[in-house]
């Protein structure tokens, strides 16, 4: 997905994209808000729920919210870092129910935080084999991640058999017991790490080279940046978040289901388009991301206050999928007349 | 005299079928503007490519400074100070001025940490230094392309450069702008930097350069000092004969109007573009790239959709909502397309040829492969192509071959008005010479011919009358004695925008 | 580590074949069962769904583009011809499934060839929203066709002709209108040149639109069909029917050699793929091996697979 900013062979219709030093406040001001369009959606949600069901705006919930929210969270933050590079990891779920059967599985044999750090080395491993395949073979990491996601998910079921593992000592849960005023540890981990990676892809070398990677990635590659090193870091960094989500899911539920985190892949996309990050990579933030993620996680809470049928969830998700997809699509050639 | 800093010493680069290098010497100084000319395909980015370390050459030797040097990769060029500023801008649109200026080297603390504070204010004083009106932080996507271009030569300055490589970087500037970049690399050249300027437009070459190596297919043919120079000189020796023997112009009866477009615009784009075509005209479009050129003809062959403007086609009023309208009618456009030449590279010949005329050859959707093959038989002979079969790949043909089979793909339909955008890119001369014969005999069958082109000798030689284009309008018009490269480039010069 | 161009074009184009060919060399010596007409009979019923859809799913797959929705189009249709014989009789129910899965097509292919989304974005959202109108008319519950044994419906899923499975019959019967189509009609050049290259199609006069939402209809006509055959066979639809097939499908498509880029690629090489997937989860499962170890291998072999096939094509095993 090369896309070099061309002299030649363009017309006069390559005007500046975006807004340029010369602009009237107010155009800033809308170009702002429609790069930042997610979070005007996020308040639209939070508004209507609130007055749709006098539960929603509750402190516990909430938090609740922001619990619920912060699996997919993790693995939105790690995918958004892959995406920004033009690739995408597929297998994020698996390797999350992995991460969770390991934490459970091995702390009989070898002790709670023993057990956890192989959980997490799992992931930060698979996510290397990812990567190393990706960047050597050469092919494209949705066909990698496609059999990550089939292949490791036998894994899973070969570890665990075709039943869910169960902790043996339940004093476990309540590591995901801990609180800080209504917002749980998982939900402070996942804002945490995302305000890390977001000071990574602002501030650090490794950070912005994604960003020139999935910009131009011939440039980068003759500024001299190891684009296949770059990669292989992206993958593992994915791998081991999908894997921390894994682990405090493990603690939350206290068993590891085989199944667990099926079809997460999906929402954690939908969660990270939402958002406004581009699948064509070189554009997109954590902040974006989170502002996806939490929208996700309202409109999935919302919905099920309102007790509304199952089924609803899934179509509105898949309509506001669709909306966000129409929605960036106007906004990408609007900026660009 | 200046001292030598680079040089190349019988520089050979071959390419699958083709030898882009043969055994070229060249020399750059420090303190001069080297102007480096041909025609398109005769090397020159080629190379400028070696130079700077994106090719390594199959033969010959590198020379920096007195020593001989191999460039593993273009990182190892920049470290020597030999810096490319390419004609298709290489910069992120995501990142900062300051940070698309040091890519590859940023400064970073033990941690990883950009330092960003030391990168922009390193960056701020190259920018300045080029009287650029914008900061360091500014999100390179929203410049313009001017704008951008500043920030690719704060590179140079921020890297030290000694050599510093131009690859055609007037394409889209205003008048201002363009001088603005003439005082650079003025201000450059007192520095002692050794500049290559690669350049079509021969005004600018005796405006800014002190001397001219001129290539023709991949060989050197005279390196002369600007002052003592013309432009007959030149050209001759790009071309290597005399205008009226290289170029075709057809000897047709001019008949009906076939086109007549009137105050055809397109918002943003062009507007206020008004002429007719004749069957067995040639019109040739010159401007500038960016002028709108291809925008007209893609607006006409209905792959755009018009603002406002009338467009009679054979005497009816028409307005084109899709390829295949205009196709139907009668009209064809071979599209400017650098890679592709306007054919689907992973088919056969057979299939790019009769694919837009699939209904004629087939019976309920079911294409008569016996009559396609008569076809793609009849015209492989009538161009020449060398091609093993009918369902050779095309993306294996050479350049030249490939664009036979473009006019093939079109022609076989016989077309009342065909469009060729930039039919010779990049193609060898005598292909190209091939092509523009082939052009003029069109023309002589009573065809209307327009022809799109940014190659002066090319439009002035094969057309009967030049319309030029400019900032999106119709600024000159020029018929037999007029047609003169004098009067193109003034006519595409006067740029109405400020910047 | 360069490769010699004959090896090479070998490689390209037996390799695979010979992998498999091993395999089933090494199966048979442990399971004699394998290659017994009965059990290879028993396989390619066993694929003819997957292979249907898959056939469809080529279609979009050589324009350049994916289908994901195709396993919830499934389930949907599915639980829809089944629940619509028992209200309507079996022939309508099958017209309003071909139907139903047309139109769902049709809208997949409106937001990616005329609205130019991104296919896989389009079709996750699709895949989500099938899910819920699958909930929405099945009401949680599972469906199941009434007078099972005496209905004609019967006939597409557990007939026989000649001794073949009709599933069967009509898998290879759909593979070879479908090869047709795309080998020798007019619209098939248009699907391989809308995926070669799209601009230059539409400057030869391709309506480049139509032509991937055509590719789209058909893969929800072939899912339709294979609803058909499905819910004939199984005589009953739960919600979860035609979960992950999409994957399968795709694994069968990519091990077959056709490129994810577009513009190439045959309906035999789908079903090469398909069917060496098929076998290869039926040998591993008369080997021993649980089900879920047929996930692992799958993995391994589409690495192998595209890897193969990519270091042929550029005559480099690294990148």
């Amino acid at each position: 997905m090369n896309k070099g900013i061309s002299v030649a062979g363009n017309d006069a219709s390559q005007k500046q994209l975006g807004v340029s030093a010369s602009d009237s406040n107010l155009h800033r001001t809308l170009h702002f808000l429609a790069e930042n369009y997610i979070w005007i959606f996020l308040l639209l949600c939070i508004t209507t729920f609130s007055f749709a069901s006098p539960y929603f705006l509750t402190i516990n919930n909430l938090g609740n919210v922001l619990t619920q929210g912060s699996f997919i969270g993790l693995l939105a933050v790690g995918m958004t870092l892959v995406m920004i590079n033009g690739e995408i990891d597929l297998s994020v779920g698996a390797i999350l129910a992995l991460a969770c059967a390991l934490a459970i599985g091995l702390q009989e044999s070898i002790g709670v935080w023993p057990a956890i750090l192989v959980a997490l080395l799992s992931g930060a491993l698979l996510g290397f084999v990812n990567g190393a395949l990706v960047a050597l073979s050469g092919m494209h990491s949705f066909i990698v991640t496609l059999g990550g996601l089939i292949g490791i998910r036998g894994i899973v079921f070969i570890y665990t058999g075709e039943q869910a593992l169960m902790v043996e000592d339940f004093s476990y849960t309540e590591y995901a017991e801990i609180y800080l005023g209504p917002v749980s540890i998982t939900a402070l981990i996942f804002f945490g790490f995302a305000a890390l990676f977001q000071w990574l892809l602002s501030s650090t070398k490794h950070g912005r080279e994604a960003y020139a990677i999935g910009d131009n990635i011939k440039s980068a590659h003759e500024a001299g940046i190891q684009v296949k090193r770059h990669k292989i870091i992206n993958f593992v960094l994915c791998g081991l978040l999908a894997a921390m989500a894994g682990v405090l899911l493990s603690m939350r539920m206290g068993t590891a289901e085989p199944n667990a985190g099926k079809i997460w892949e999906l929402w954690t996309i939908i969660a990270i388009v939402l958002g406004g990050t581009r699948l064509t990579g070189g554009f997109g933030s954590m902040w974006k991301t989170v502002g996806g993620v939490l929208t996700l996680a309202v409109l999935l809470n919302g919905l099920r206050l309102l007790n509304t049928p199952n089924y609803i969830e899934l179509v509105v998700m898949g309509s506001v999928l669709i909306l966000a997809l129409v929605l960036d699509k106007l906004l990408a050639s609007g900026n660009s007349n | 005299m200046n001292k030598v800093v680079l040089t190349a010493e019988s520089m050979t680069k071959k390419f699958p079928g083709v030898i882009a290098l043969n055994e070229v010497s060249f020399e750059i100084r420090a303190g001069e503007v080297h102007a480096l000319m041909g025609e398109n395909g005769a090397g020159k980015s080629t190379l400028m490519k070696v130079l700077s370390g994106i090719y390594n050459p199959d033969g010959g030797a590198i020379y920096y400074q007195g020593e001989r040097v191999t460039f593993a990769s273009p990182k190892e060029a920049r470290d020597r100070g030999i810096l490319l500023v390419h004609q298709e801008l290489s910069l992120s649109p995501e990142l900062t001025a300051a940070e698309n200026i040091y890519l590859g080297a940023w400064p970073t603390n033990r941690f990883g940490v950009l330092q960003k504070r030391k990168m922009n204010e390193q960056a701020k004083a190259a920018l300045d230094s080029l009287g650029c009106d914008f900061g360091p932080e500014v999100r390179v996507g929203s410049l313009s392309i001017a704008k951008q271009q500043m920030v690719e030569i704060a590179r140079t300055l921020a890297f030290n450069a000694t050599v510093v490589i131009f690859d055609e970087p007037t394409g889209t500037l205003t008048v201002t702008e363009k001088n603005q970049l003439f005082q650079v690399i003025r201000s450059l050249r007192e520095r002692g930097v050794a500049i290559v300027y690669i350049s079509h437009k021969m005004d600018e070459i005796f405006e800014i350069t002190d001397r001219i190596t001129v290539l023709r297919d991949g060989e050197v043919q005279g390196t002369v000092d600007t002052q003592d120079s013309s432009i007959g000189e030149i050209t001759k020796k790009m071309i290597g004969r005399d205008l009226d023997q290289y170029f075709h112009r057809a000897q047709s009866t001019v008949g009906r109007e076939v086109l007549k477009v009137s105050q055809l615009k397109k918002a943003g784009l062009f507007e206020d573009i008004s002429f007719s075509v004749r069957a067995g005209e040639v019109v040739g479009i010159y401007g500038l790239i960016g002028a709108g050129r291809s925008e007209v003809a893609e607006t006409l062959f209905g792959a755009r959709q018009r603002s406002a403007g009338v467009v009679i086609f054979e005497g009816e009023e028409v307005a084109f909502s899709s390829p295949r309208e205009a196709i139907e009618k009668g009209m064809a456009l071979v599209p400017e397309d650098r890679k592709a030449q306007g054919l689907i590279l992973g088919l056969g010949g057979r299939h790019n040829t009769t694919l837009p005329h699939l209904n004629r050859f087939s019976k309920l959707g079911i294409p008569n492969v016996k009559q396609e093959l008569a076809v793609f038989n009849e015209y492989k002979e009538k161009l020449e192509i060398k091609t093993t079969g009918p369902e050779q790949l095309v993306g294996d043909l050479s350049g030249g071959n490939q664009q036979k089979f473009v006019l093939a793909k079109w022609l076989c339909a016989d077309p009342k008005l065909i469009i060729l955008d930039e039919p010779t890119r990049g193609i060898d001369v005598g292909s190209k010479s091939a092509i523009h014969q082939y052009i003029a005999e069109l023309a002589e069958r009573g065809l209307a011919v327009i022809v799109i082109s940014s190659e002066m000798p090319e439009v002035i030689g094969v057309s009967h009358r030049i319309l030029t284009m400019a900032s999106g309008r119709l600024v000159g018009e020029f018929s037999g004695a007029e047609m003169t490269e004098q009067n193109l480039i003034t006519a595409v010069s006067v740029l109405p925008k400020a910047s | 580590m360069h490769i010699s161009q004959d090896k090479r074009r070998t490689v390209q184009r037996h390799g695979l074949i010979f992998a498999f060919a091993i395999f089933l060399v090494v199966v048979s010596f442990s399971s004699p069962e394998f290659v017994t007409p009965g059990n290879i009979l028993n396989v390619i019923r066993q694929v003819s769904i997957t292979g249907m859809i898959a056939l469809g799913v080529t279609f979009v797959v050589i324009t350049g583009r994916l289908d994901l929705s195709v396993g919830s189009m499934l389930t949907f249709l599915t639980v829809l011809v089944v629940d619509q014989h028992n209200q309507v009789g079996p022939g309508l129910a099958m017209l309003m499934t071909l139907a139903a899965g047309m139109l769902i097509g049709v809208v997949n292919g409106f937001f990616v060839g005329f609205l130019k989304l991104n296919a896989l974005i389009v079709t996750l959202a699709m895949l989500s929203l099938l899910q819920g109108i699958t909930l929405f008319y099945s009401g949680g519950s599972n469906v199941n066709v009434d007078n099972a044994q005496e209905t004609w419906f019967g006939f597409f899923g557990r007939g026989e002709l000649f001794n073949v499975p009709m599933p069967v019959w009509f898998f290879l019967g759909a593979a070879a209108i479908a090869s047709f189509v795309l080998l020798r009609t007019t619209f098939g050049r248009w699907i391989y040149s809308v995926g070669g290259n799209e601009s230059v199609s539409l400057f030869s006069g391709v309506q480049t639109r139509w032509v991937v939402l055509s590719a789209y209809l058909i893969s929800g006509l072939a899912t339709g069909l294979a609803a058909i055959i499905m819910g004939s066979r199984v005589m009953g639809a739960q919600n979860t029917i035609g979960q992950g097939y999409e994957l399968t499908v795709l694994a069968g498509i990519i091990l077959g050699g056709t490129s994810m880029l577009g513009g190439s690629g045959t309906i035999w090489r789908t079903v090469i793929g398909i069917s060496m997937l098929g076998f290869v989860q039926n040998g591993l499962l008369l080997l021993g091996f649980p089900y879920y170890i047929q996930w692992l291998v799958t993995w391994v072999v589409i690495i192998l697979a595209v890897w193969i096939d990519l270091a042929a094509k550029r005559g480099k095993v690294f990148a």
